[in-house]
């Protein structure tokens, strides 16, 4: 399903709220990072990748690798609005028997590119696909979302080389630097800035971004699809909790489900904006 | 004994795949930065364009195959066993148990016969991990036919598997395809790789200098285990020993005591490293230390036959 340009800012908007509403039916989950991806996933599976959510194994089908998976809830959602499988079914997340597991199983839930959930493999798994691509003559791009925390991992960096090294110019990955991960604020725990500069250094083509901006995310797809030689590595800065005032910034919300209060709050705050 | 001496199973990898890599273009090969050890050179000189070095990286190593599976490939990953098993663990259980994948792993330099290199090189541990991922098939072929064969089955095999290939040349033990070597009725030996030579060794001079008449079965594939071999083996033999160039009953032995637990409960002996890692030394040197030689399963097939002896009393 395609939205315009125009329409995007809704459908995120309806996006927030099956997160808020999921997360706190589930009464777990991570919120903060969902709503600080929110942008860029609406504008991959709703104005930028090709896929048939009847055909989930479509052998042109655009690939989307959530690396960070604790953000799975923005992700079903959009599948959910996408046509994968009916919206109710985002109420079951994290019970028995769900195929919308508390981190992505893509054997348990089609249309799912990979199973994550330990953090920092997603990129290295983009870049397989990406020379799949490539051996069969295909001109399927990979997408691939990492968080700032999770490129705190060894892993990353062996693929931000190797990505380089291959020339996987097929491959495009945003980094959701919300600035904050499970402990604290990421320049506290692990300072990697500057993050552009690590990604420029690597041999990336790197495009810094506002990532709650549709035009900019929209502009640096379109850049970064017409790269011919490099990965692309578009930096998005956001705001961890995006959209509810009182998850914003906040790390408590990285990890935790709101209370019915809070979710009300947050629901007339979304449905405001 | 005297046995024909074969190739390195390692070797016979190599060779076998890059044989196999022109009838079936769906299979793709990485390694990192090992290929001459590993022997998946040979597959990298043939089919340049599916033959991925991602240097010194098992995990992105198997995360890459992970993507090129799931894209429907068929990936053989190798490098080290202690490497690949201990450096890209999370990799292997995310990406390809846990998420069904069809993605191959052999890894070479298995156990400690490696010799020289010391024990920060040696596996032995492969076996138990590799059969702690759901779904997984173990394979730890004894000689250069086996292994020859068990490429071609893994990759037409739906799903992952693991196969330990090892450094040194083996003795060929296979004349066909059958996992029964020797034929007997006082006591089984239940060996994989490089153990099974010993084993048939063993049997050898008990026969001869004994009299006793012990069964020699070839574990080449550790799961799914031949349970039914096992169990024929308890009920006629009424004794086993099982021997594994790996940590002592924790690799092999865990799933042949498994099998005889629930089927048909005799004494059974273990052999193996008894929880230590190995050091540098000359391969014969290392099993006669380590206690993994022809001369130590005889002694472990005269105590579990003397628990048999006791327990019909």
């Amino acid at each position: 399903m395609k939205c315009s340009r125009q329409e995007l800012p809704d459908m995120a908007a309806k996006l927030r709220a099956h997160v808020i509403r999921m997360i706190a039916e589930a009464g777990s989950g991570h919120p903060g990072g969902s709503l600080s991806a929110t942008e860029i996933v609406t504008s991959l599976y709703f104005h930028v990748m090709n896929y048939d959510p009847k055909k989930p194994n479509m052998p042109d089908r655009d690939r989307f690798i959530m690396s960070k998976g604790h953000a799975c809830p923005v992700l079903y959602a959009a599948m959910a609005e996408a046509g994968f499988f009916p919206t109710e079914d985002l109420l079951t997340l994290r019970k028995l028997g769900s195929p919308l597991q508390g981190h992505p199983d893509k054997v348990r839930l089609p249309g799912l590119e990979a199973s994550t959930g330990s953090l920092g493999q997603g990129l290295s798994i983009g870049i397989g696909a990406a020379m799949a691509a490539r051996l069969d003559g295909k001109d399927y791009k990979t997408y691939v979302l990492l968080g700032d925390g999770e490129i705190d991992e060894g892993q990353i960096w062996e693929a931000a080389m190797a990505a380089v090294h291959f020339k996987a110019s097929n491959l495009i990955a945003f980094l959701d630097a919300n600035q904050q991960q499970l402990d604290g604020w990421t320049k506290e725990i692990m300072n990697l800035e500057p993050l552009a500069d690590k990604w420029v250094s690597f041999g990336w083509h790197v495009q810094d971004i506002d990532g709650h901006d549709f035009d900019q995310i929209l502009k640096a797809i379109e850049q970064a699809e017409g790269e011919k030689t490099k990965p692309s590595m578009i930096l998005c800065r956001t705001v961890k909790g995006k959209g509810v005032s009182f998850m914003e910034g906040e790390v408590g919300f990285h990890g935790k489900a709101p209370t019915d209060e809070e979710a009300k709050q947050a629901l007339a705050e979304i449905e405001k904006r | 004994m005297d046995f024909k001496i074969g190739l390195a199973t390692r070797d016979a990898y190599g060779k076998a795949l890059a044989q196999l890599g022109a009838s079936m273009e769906e299979i793709v090969v990485l390694d990192a930065d090992l290929s001459k050890s590993t022997k998946t050179e040979v597959f990298g000189k043939e089919f340049p364009d599916r033959f991925f070095n991602v240097g010194i990286a098992e995990a992105n190593m198997v995360g890459m195959a992970v993507g090129l599976a799931s894209s429907g490939k068929i990936p053989f990953v190798s490098s080290f066993a202690s490497f690949l098993m201990c450096k890209a663990f999370d990799q292997l259980r995310m990406g390809v148990a846990y998420s069904e994948n069809n993605v191959k792993v052999v890894a070479s330099h298995g156990g400690i016969s490696l010799g020289q290199d010391g024990a920060s090189q040696m596996a032995v541990e492969d076996l138990g991990l590799a059969s702690l991922l759901p779904g997984f098939v173990v394979l730890c072929p004894a000689d250069e036919p086996s292994t020859r064969d068990l490429v071609e089955v893994m990759a037409c095999h739906q799903g992952p598997v693991y196969m330990r290939v090892g450094r040194p040349k083996m003795p060929i033990v296979h004349g066909g395809g059958s996992s029964r070597l020797r034929d007997g009725k006082d006591a089984t030996i239940v060996a994989c790789g490089w153990m099974v030579a010993p084993a048939l060794e063993a049997a050898d001079i008990l026969a001869k200098e004994k009299g006793l008449d012990v069964r020699v079965l070839d574990a080449y594939c550790l799961k799914p285990l031949d349970r039914k071999a096992v169990q024929r083996a308890a009920e006629e033999t009424g004794a086993l020993v099982v021997a594994e160039e790996h940590l002592a009953g924790l690799g092999l032995g865990a799933h042949v005591a498994r099998a005889v637990l629930e089927t048909t409960p005799v004494p059974m002996e273990f052999v193996g490293l008894e929880d230590t890692y190995a050091e540098s030394g000359d391969p014969d040197g290392l099993m006669e230390k380590y206690g993994l030689t022809a001369h130590d399963l005889m002694e472990k097939v005269l105590r579990v036959l003397q628990r048999k002896k006791t327990q019909a009393k």
